[in-house]
């Protein structure tokens, strides 16, 4: 029935589809491209620090550079919900101190 | 001064040794002295597109290497005395394509045509790099499709950190969209994005619409650029974006589904 496929096709916004997650995933590239190559590294460094005194997945830290106006933003969330603090952190010490 | 184009797009299949053919034979046709030159080294296409494969003797790796001249290796149409074909090798070797060497090349193509047309491959490899490097100018074909749209939102940023004009500061690259394969039915049912969807979200200036056509396989299959079939709705859309890139204003064809009967349309006889 192709009258009634006019007003009931299922894929008749497909093309409103396809624009929002190109909106979506350009504007996130385009922030990626200009990103610095150090946010791994200081993810990873992170993961280390806090791994010592609260036991973390890997994913729980999130570091993004962000805009806000005309402020560049380094943005680190680090989600602990639920995470178990670690044992008595023993503490670093330098050799023959 | 001559002037080098780029016809590149990241995603491959899109229509850009078709486009590169087209456009050269276009500008020709206006009078303008124009190389198409196939950057896509080990495969080569161009040849076959523009109906040369049998004249091919020497190719742009041998005159890098000065194994041959320019003028050994430069193919003269046989439709258009402007027009002239810079066929690629088949080498394997990837790393053929030195930056010196193509630049040589090209210093000296600049000396004898008003236009270089250079055909990228795919990707965003060595080849596609090394076609876009020198250019003036760069086409950015596209299809009304998420993953060609994102890649050529991709080769934008290329061509706008790594190009030769952006490492010495000189006035960037031109861009121009040409949005190929577009099927404006399609498009009227909500099915493919519109012109202005594809505009907005690259935010580069619109140099043509080619309509999704059968004659551009017809084209190919005879060895003959579309912008010579000068009846198929290709052709003259090719032709447009020619002038557009030359200077003038013309109005956007082909963006509109043709009329069809309603009655047809009701009763499914399409």
């Amino acid at each position: 029935m192709r009258l009634l496929d006019l007003f009931f096709s299922p894929h008749r916004h497909s093309a409103a589809i396809a624009k929002e997650r190109l909106k979506i995933v350009l504007a996130h590239e385009r922030a990626g491209s200009a990103a610095p190559d150090f946010l791994p590294r200081l993810q990873r460094d992170l993961i280390d620090v806090v791994g010592r005194y609260v036991q973390i997945r890997d994913d729980m830290i999130r570091v993004n550079l962000g805009k806000s106006g005309e402020t560049s933003l380094l943005e680190i969330n680090i989600e602990i919900d639920g995470a178990k603090a670690m044992p008595k952190a023993p503490q670093p010490r330098l050799a023959g101190a | 001064m001559a002037k080098v184009v780029v016809i590149t797009s990241g995603k491959g299949g899109v229509g850009k040794t078709t486009s590169a053919a087209a456009f050269a034979a276009g500008l020709a046709l206006r009078g303008h002295k124009t190389v198409v030159i196939d950057f896509d080294v080990g495969l080569r296409n161009l040849d076959l597109i523009m109906g040369c494969e049998r004249r091919v003797v020497f190719d742009f790796i041998n005159v890098i290497n000065g194994d041959a001249n320019l003028n050994q290796a430069l193919i003269k149409d046989k439709r258009n005395d402007n027009l002239f074909i810079f066929p690629t090798s088949q080498t394997r070797d990837k790393d053929a394509l030195r930056r010196e060497g193509v630049d040589r090349v090209l210093e000296e193509l600049k000396a004898q045509f008003d236009y270089i047309i250079c055909d990228s491959p795919a990707g965003i490899e060595h080849g596609a790099i090394t076609a876009l490097y020198f250019a003036d100018s760069a086409i950015i074909v596209t299809n009304p499709e998420v993953s060609s749209v994102r890649d050529s939102d991709r080769i934008i940023g290329i061509l706008a950190s790594r190009s030769r004009r952006a490492e010495r500061n000189e006035p960037p690259v031109e861009l121009h969209l040409l949005l190929t394969r577009y099927d404006p039915a399609r498009v009227a049912k909500g099915e493919m994005l519109t012109v202005e969807d594809v505009k907005e979200i690259l935010s580069i200036p619109l140099l043509g619409v080619i309509p999704e056509s059968e004659s551009v396989l017809r084209a190919s299959n005879t060895g003959t650029p579309v912008a010579f079939d000068d009846e198929s709705l290709a052709g003259r859309a090719y032709l447009d974006a020619v002038a557009r890139f030359l200077g003038e204003q013309r109005e956007m064809r082909f963006v509109k589904p043709e009329r069809r009967n309603f009655l047809r349309v009701l009763f499914g006889k399409a």
